[in-house]
């Protein structure tokens, strides 16, 4: 039997699965009129603290607001985020190290998402996997904590330039561990130009109802909302 | 770590290529990698090649080409290639520009695969391809 080498083109995205199942997800939540933040940053940088306070904060509020908690093995976060009194769902990935478009779209396939205002997803806590897939979020929120270092922007930039808000969290501490705040703001910025950054704490509540009111002017009716 | 999982997913895109022309065994990959498609390249060719046992890809070649950053700068009104990945300024002007043209591909552009004659039943223009 004769064989022969040819060359063939493909040209396809490696990720074109997860990025029509994002896309078909973006659509819905639009149709849904629900408003979705994704939440990234290294583990420890304070997402499931700053979450539950978000949550607690806008379900007083009256909005209708609803979580998705990505975690590798436990179900601590959703137990915690459970406590503000919101609907929180587990996704529990195994090993896997990041959310990706099909674990949130089965993870939603219970929910009525129209009954929301606002749905936030928590990303497993890694700087580097959850940059390349999308989950069809209309925004990201990238979390850098003060106790972590400046450089962090500049050491993960994939994931900042990916992110739609800034947020430098544990404020408070930022004396404590000399902590350079407009360092930080400079190297975001360098790797992702334009990008707002707010400063928050979700222990004393310093930036919360910047963060709030930021968040409200995402809904389509917001004049029925007040400013925090 | 998620170079696995991507791997994995070339390897099936690729085999399936390869199956819909009549082909079982895959001799190369070509594939484009931009500077931000998150994806580290030497992770990625460890996992490419454990994800390549045992099927239409054994023994493949990962060909990679890495694409950088091109961002369009709009002091200059061109398109510019970024020197790293950590300042996004315009290497000429120095503005500062978040627009990335290029540089988050992850695709398969092409395949090379072992293609059987005996079957007999190539159009002309394949067998004209195959010449080539």
């Amino acid at each position: 039997m004769n064989t022969q080498p040819r060359l063939v083109e493909v040209r396809k995205n490696v990720l074109k699965q997860n990025d029509v199942l994002a896309r078909g997800l973006r659509e819905r939540f639009l149709q849904s009129a629900v408003y979705v933040i994704s939440l990234v940053s290294s583990p420890g940088a304070g997402k499931t603290t700053l979450l539950e306070r978000i949550l607690s904060t806008l379900r007083e509020q009256g909005l209708q607001v609803a979580a998705l908690v990505g975690d590798l093995a436990t179900e601590n976060d959703a137990a915690r985020l459970a406590r503000a009194r919101v609907p929180v769902k587990q996704i529990t990935t195994g090993t896997v190290c990041h959310l990706d478009a099909e674990m949130v779209e089965r993870a939603l396939a219970s929910w009525q998402l129209d009954e929301f205002d606002f749905l936030f997803i928590e990303n497993v806590g890694n700087l580097v996997c959850p940059s390349s897939y999308d989950l069809g979020e209309n925004l990201r929120l990238v979390l850098l904590s003060v106790t972590e270092g400046e450089d962090k922007p500049l050491k993960y930039p994939t994931i900042f330039n990916t992110a739609d808000l800034a947020l430098l969290t544990k404020v408070d501490l930022a004396t404590a561990v000399e902590f350079d705040l407009d360092q930080a703001r400079s190297n975001i910025e360098s790797v992702r130009p334009g990008m707002q950054v707010l400063e928050v704490s979700a222990k004393t509540g310093a930036g919360l109802a910047e963060l709030g009111n930021f968040l409200l002017s995402k809904l389509p009716n917001r004049a029925a909302v007040a400013t925090f | 770590m998620h170079e696995l999982s991507i791997a994995l997913s070339i390897v099936d895109e690729c085999a399936n290529e390869a199956l819909s022309r009549g082909s079982t065994r895959v001799i190369s990959v070509y594939l484009k990698l931009g500077e931000l498609s998150g994806v580290v390249e030497e992770a990625l060719r460890f996992s490419f090649n454990l994800a390549c046992e045992g099927t239409a890809l054994e023994g493949s070649r990962l060909l990679i080409e890495q694409v950088p950053v091109t961002v369009y700068c709009p002091s200059c009104e061109a398109e510019r290639v970024l020197p790293s990945i950590q300042v996004f300024r315009c290497p000429i002007c120095e503005t500062l520009t978040p627009e990335v043209v290029r540089g988050r591909e992850l695709e398969i552009t092409a395949i090379e695969i072992e293609e059987s004659n005996a079957a007999g039943n190539n159009t002309a223009g394949e067998l004209q391809e195959v010449a080539r």
